[in-house]
């Protein structure tokens, strides 16, 4: 409690107070320069590295530092270090797509319910749980299965089976904060339905949603490799889950070739949880010191 | 024509076992500028007065179920969602209770009262930000630069109420209405309030509704009050002349539990005064009869089987039976 006498403390954005308890969890400080890492290695090794992804250079399957290639070559004797370069880029572009698809879907559900209530509420919420029982793996298969197995169907796919989670969350928030006094005095000042949702209520719901969007790029890289591995996936470009598939033959003989791309995958997706814990931390009002 | 005119309003609440009129029958009116205080226990039907003026009873527990407010000859009641988002916070402005929760924790100070301003006098956002700074030096916020970039947590419970106040009267409202804006505040802070406010609404020539169950505050700021009891008009009249002569027995009972400060601490010291009962349950209002019945030492046959009707005596205006 400050006094009427007191000068003005430096105003100190939640942004920054946010910052301040992040960088306060190490674990989350290392998964985060780990993924920035992988992140650039994503955008620079590919035009950096010179090896074309699909193009065969040397024997299959030959093990990792053999020949100049670090991570050996694939059934088909492609670099397997490009490959897991170019893979990063399908990999992380689809999990934060999907991740996004999600949540926007999962937002205007959630806040549509958690604001209208009433019967409104009702059907959405029905609508998502009837989302929620169908199997995601399946459901996501017919619809890569009916569109085509191109990146943008499987970003889409994997998007409509996650959003249901983001959706609850997002209208439990919704229906906690509306009841505050601050949404009242706003509508008391002249705020009008899509003001209170869009501008007055969904910044302060924000912050679970952000974890939880976090979590879901993680997941949704997750679920990629598990479509590609069952070559439900665009042929055209190589991801990490992909590798795996393709090289799953020699799962025992030459166990290296889906080691590599599920190490990848374990890491990234490690990393990005981590960071989303992080958030969840530096987020949460109850474990914030004030 | 009175700026503000309330007939016979009347606002019921669903509940499980039925629908009961939390506002039964009020009526009253507010001249340009004046002052009006709203008195009665918890439960009497105060806030939703209020609630009712702004257009915002809680839908669909509550509905305004007849009756008319007249603002400036403009009856609210029937005014469209629109019209009543255009007058809120414009030509009606209000002030919550909860300084510490009224405010967007996640805006800073000067960026809502600009939001207020950009919204219904369709300021830019240089000249709505130059403005509310303008309003934060008004409501005597040292620093108001540097203040309105600071967040509603950063702020004391006094200075909040500051920036609602700097809120409300950011477009100079013709009616303010304060529901209880000082109860959360300590009583050094509150005295500065009222100052405040008082200042303000002369300088702004705003009429105020203020909602409390202070009869001090009552005291300090109103012109003419009205005591409320079961969602029904118990007494209204000037305030010194309520104060000084109370004829209904519950506003007798309210003056009376105001504890006296300069008694001396003596062995014989009266005990506080206190009304017996409490406030029947919504269940039972709008009952045919008087409800302060059973809290009344006063009450007589006539109490059980009719409502009290409004009469006139001198500059008052009561609904009991006994008086007279």
């Amino acid at each position: 409690m400050t006094d009427q006498t007191q000068p003005a403390p430096k105003a100190r954005s939640p942004l920054a107070e946010t910052a301040e308890m992040f960088l306060k969890n190490h674990a989350a400080v290392v998964a985060s320069i780990v993924l920035i890492a992988i992140i650039i290695a994503a955008i620079i090794g590919p035009p950096l590295y010179a090896d074309d992804p699909f193009e065969m250079v040397w024997a299959p399957f030959s093990p990792p530092g053999e020949e100049g290639f670090i991570l050996g070559t694939d059934y088909l004797g492609r670099d397997m270090l490009s490959m897991i370069l170019s893979g990063a880029r399908v990999s992380l572009a689809i999990g934060v797509t999907a991740a996004f698809v999600s949540v926007f879907i999962g937002i205007t559900i959630g806040a549509l319910a958690g604001f209208y209530r009433g019967w409104v509420e009702e059907v959405l919420m029905r609508f998502t749980e009837f989302f929620q029982v169908l199997p995601t793996l399946l459901f996501s298969m017919v619809i890569v299965a009916l569109f085509g197995a191109s990146l943008v169907t499987v970003t889409v796919a994997i998007g409509v089976v996650s959003w249901t989670a983001v959706a609850r969350i997002t209208r439990a928030e919704f229906l906690r904060i509306r009841e505050l006094e601050y949404v009242m005095a706003s509508r008391a000042a002249g705020a009008g339905n899509m003001k209170l949702m869009f501008a007055v209520i969904l910044p302060n719901a924000l912050p679970p949603i952000i974890v939880q969007a976090a979590l879901m790029v993680g997941t949704a890289i997750l679920f990629e490799a598990g479509l590609a591995f069952l070559g439900l996936t665009d042929p055209n470009v190589i991801s990490w889950g992909q590798i795996i598939g393709s090289n799953r033959e020699a799962i025992l003989s030459e166990p290296f070739a889906v080691t590599i791309p599920g190490v990848a995958i374990f890491i990234t997706v490690l990393a990005i949880s981590l960071v989303g814990d992080g958030l969840n931390d530096a987020l949460n009002p109850k474990l914030r010191a004030r | 024509m009175a700026l503000l005119e309330v007939q016979n309003l009347r606002v019921e609440l669903k509940t499980r076992e039925g629908i009961f009129p939390v506002i039964d029958d009020l009526s009253f009116s507010l001249e340009e500028g004046q002052n009006l205080a709203l008195v009665g226990e918890s439960g009497c039907g105060k806030s939703m007065t209020a609630l009712a003026l702004m257009g915002l009873v809680p839908h669909p527990v509550g509905r305004i179920a007849g009756g008319s407010i007249k603002f400036n000859g403009e009856d609210l009641v029937a005014a469209s969602d629109a019209r009543m988002r255009a007058i809120r916070g414009n030509d009606i402005s209000m002030i919550f209770q909860e300084p510490m929760t009224s405010l967007n924790p996640v805006y800073t100070t000067g960026e809502q009262i600009a939001e207020v301003l950009r919204r219904h006098q369709g300021l830019g956002r240089k000249a709505a930000w130059e403005n509310s700074v303008e309003l934060l030096d008004a409501v005597g916020i040292p620093t108001p630069r540097q203040r309105a970039e600071v967040y509603p947590h950063q702020m004391s419970g006094g200075q909040r109420q500051r920036v609602m106040i700097a809120m409300a009267l950011a477009c100079r409202p013709k009616i303010l209405i304060a529901d209880e804006p000082t109860t959360a505040l300590d009583v050094t802070v509150q005295a500065q309030i009222f100052d405040l406010l008082r200042d303000l609404e002369r300088e702004f020539g705003t009429a105020l509704i203020l909602i409390t169950h202070d009869m001090g505050a009552v005291v300090e700021m109103a012109d003419r009050m009205i005591v409320m009891y079961a969602g029904r008009k118990a007494e209204e009249g000037p305030v010194d002349a309520v104060i000084n002569t109370p004829l209904h027995p519950y506003t007798k009972g309210l003056i009376a539990c105001v504890p006296h400060l300069m008694d001396t601490i003596t062995e014989d010291r009266p005990e506080l005064f206190e009304i017996p009962g409490i406030v029947p349950p919504l269940s039972r209002f709008g009952e045919d009869a008087c409800l302060f019945r059973d809290r009344s030492d006063q009450c007589t046959q006539k109490c059980y089987e009719c409502r009290p009707a409004e009469v006139k005596i001198g500059e008052q205006i009561v609904a009991c039976w006994g008086a007279e």
